[in-house]
């Protein structure tokens, strides 16, 4: 039998504390003590992405990453991107463009998206696709969210030149 | 998942007096994207799991000319192709790098995982075979360096012995007038996985119209990645000519022995040898020549 091991990470900007078992994922320990079900299990084995988040500035599949593995980290989930009030771009332009029907993806394609434009805010359409190509969406043909997320990168480019 | 107990390591011999008390009851997390996967599903049991991403000669990633390249066995793949120097003398270990699952699996895969996975079709290790890729092995008694090509003994099998870890990967500093290529056949652009592919490194000529070697090998073709000398030595020597990597494509096209799986038929994947050296080969020659 394993014991909980305490940890301490920054998540959403909070420090926080809980414990947890070693074979625990991260996505477990997100879902299921913490209570941030915005991260999402899909294949859970690290092939469809809903379960992406954020940790360390580097983008990781949460349930490829031992919930102890973040003793220390920085992890921003779905629920970190969503500002106090309205919507982040990205999530504005998934809803104006329909880049979702069913939505289980799409948390998981917005944290990957932020990430991108974290580091390239002015990818091109083919860096995109390329991007987001450990993400699966089994409803909207990709089009949409590629549109999604290269209309929010002009918007946010838009909104740091008047800022 | 089985229940386990989780130990980050700090220092290579606290990781190697783990790995000598428990054996093959401990395993190695670097990135965890294959040993995760194997844990959950019941493919490998483990009762400790030693985090090595902390201890310091895994997380080197060093290139010297005189030295070459230095990667820690714990360097995550998207270091490996962000950093200038790598880009620079090692573009064909930025094909594989680039091509190991999506963005988040190259935040945390590393190429010692890759390499310790053992996949017959694991992507970085023919072109890492091609570059003369030695293996630094440790345990608490020794260190010893194998050559990446001597390492696989099956299936998901390496020469690692109980209490024994990868420490880093050498690469030699690229030779003069050398280019390199990766190249896979997958009927899927991103996200999947070999059905035959082909690492290679040329040097040639001060002219660049000779060969003067190569080193050749393939994935996904064989129980473990091969390396095919004879397709190197096919090059030796003679001119850069369409004759000549016509031969070396057919020699790796002969040493291929596949089998047929959900992937493809063995007839596909000999075809798929010579096809992938050959184009693997040009690249590398115009690499060679100063192209991109």
């Amino acid at each position: 039998m394993s014991n909980k091991v305490p940890v301490t990470a920054t998540i959403n900007d909070e420090e926080k504390s809980f414990l947890c078992e070693p074979r625990q994922s991260l996505l477990e320990v997100l879902r299921d003590v913490l209570n941030l079900t915005g991260a999402k299990e899909g294949c859970n084995n690290g092939n469809c992405g809903a379960c992406a988040v954020i940790m360390n500035g580097v983008l990781v599949n949460s349930c490829l990453v031992l919930g102890v593995e973040a003793n220390g980290a920085t992890i921003t989930t779905i629920e970190g991107i969503t500002p106090k009030e309205g919507l982040h771009p990205l999530q504005q332009k998934f809803l104006e463009d329909a880049a979702l029907q069913c939505g289980i993806c799409t948390p998981g394609f917005i944290v990957a998206a932020k990430a991108l434009l974290d580091k390239n805010p002015s990818p091109t359409e083919h860096e995109v696709r390329y991007w987001l190509a450990g993400n699966l969406c089994r409803c909207t043909g990709y089009d949409k969210i590629v549109r999604a997320v290269l209309d929010a990168a002009a918007i946010m480019r838009a909104e740091k030149q008047t800022a | 998942m089985q229940a386990f107990s989780y130990v980050s390591a700090r220092t290579l011999s606290e990781a190697a007096d783990i790995l000598a008390r428990e054996g093959d009851q401990a395993k190695c997390l670097s990135g965890g994207t294959d040993l995760i996967v194997f844990l959950r599903e019941g493919r490998r049991s483990a009762k400790v799991v030693v985090d090595v991403k902390g201890i310091p000669e895994l997380n080197q990633l060093s290139y010297s000319p005189k030295e070459g390249l230095t990667i820690g066995a714990a360097v995550p793949l998207h270091r490996i192709y962000d950093d200038a120097q790598v880009n620079e003398h090692y573009p064909g270990l930025i094909d594989a790098a680039t091509l190991i699952g999506g963005i988040a699996i190259q935040g945390r895969a590393t190429l010692g995982g890759n390499v310790c996975t053992a996949s017959p079709a694991g992507d970085s290790i023919p072109i890492l075979i091609a570059y003369e890729t030695t293996c630094i092995v440790a345990s608490r008694s020794v260190t010893k360096a194998i050559p990446l090509e001597k390492f696989f003994v099956g299936p998901g099998r390496t020469a690692l012995q109980p209490g024994e870890l990868l420490v880093a990967l050498k690469l030699p500093p690229p030779t003069p007038n050398s280019g390199a290529a990766y190249l896979r056949f997958t009927p899927r652009n991103e996200m999947d996985i070999a059905v035959a592919s082909a690492g290679v490194v040329v040097v040639l000529d001060e002219d660049k119209m000779r060969f003067v070697g190569a080193r050749i090998a393939l994935g996904a073709v064989a129980p473990t990645p091969l390396f095919v000398p004879e397709a190197g030595a096919a090059l030796a020597g003679q001119p850069v000519s369409d004759e000549a990597i016509e031969a070396a494509a057919q020699a790796a096209q002969a040493a291929a022995r596949p089998i047929t799986d959900m992937r493809g038929s063995a007839e596909q994947r000999k075809h798929l040898s010579y096809v992938m050296t050959k184009r693997a080969l040009l690249k590398a020659i115009e690499r060679a020549r100063g192209g991109a």
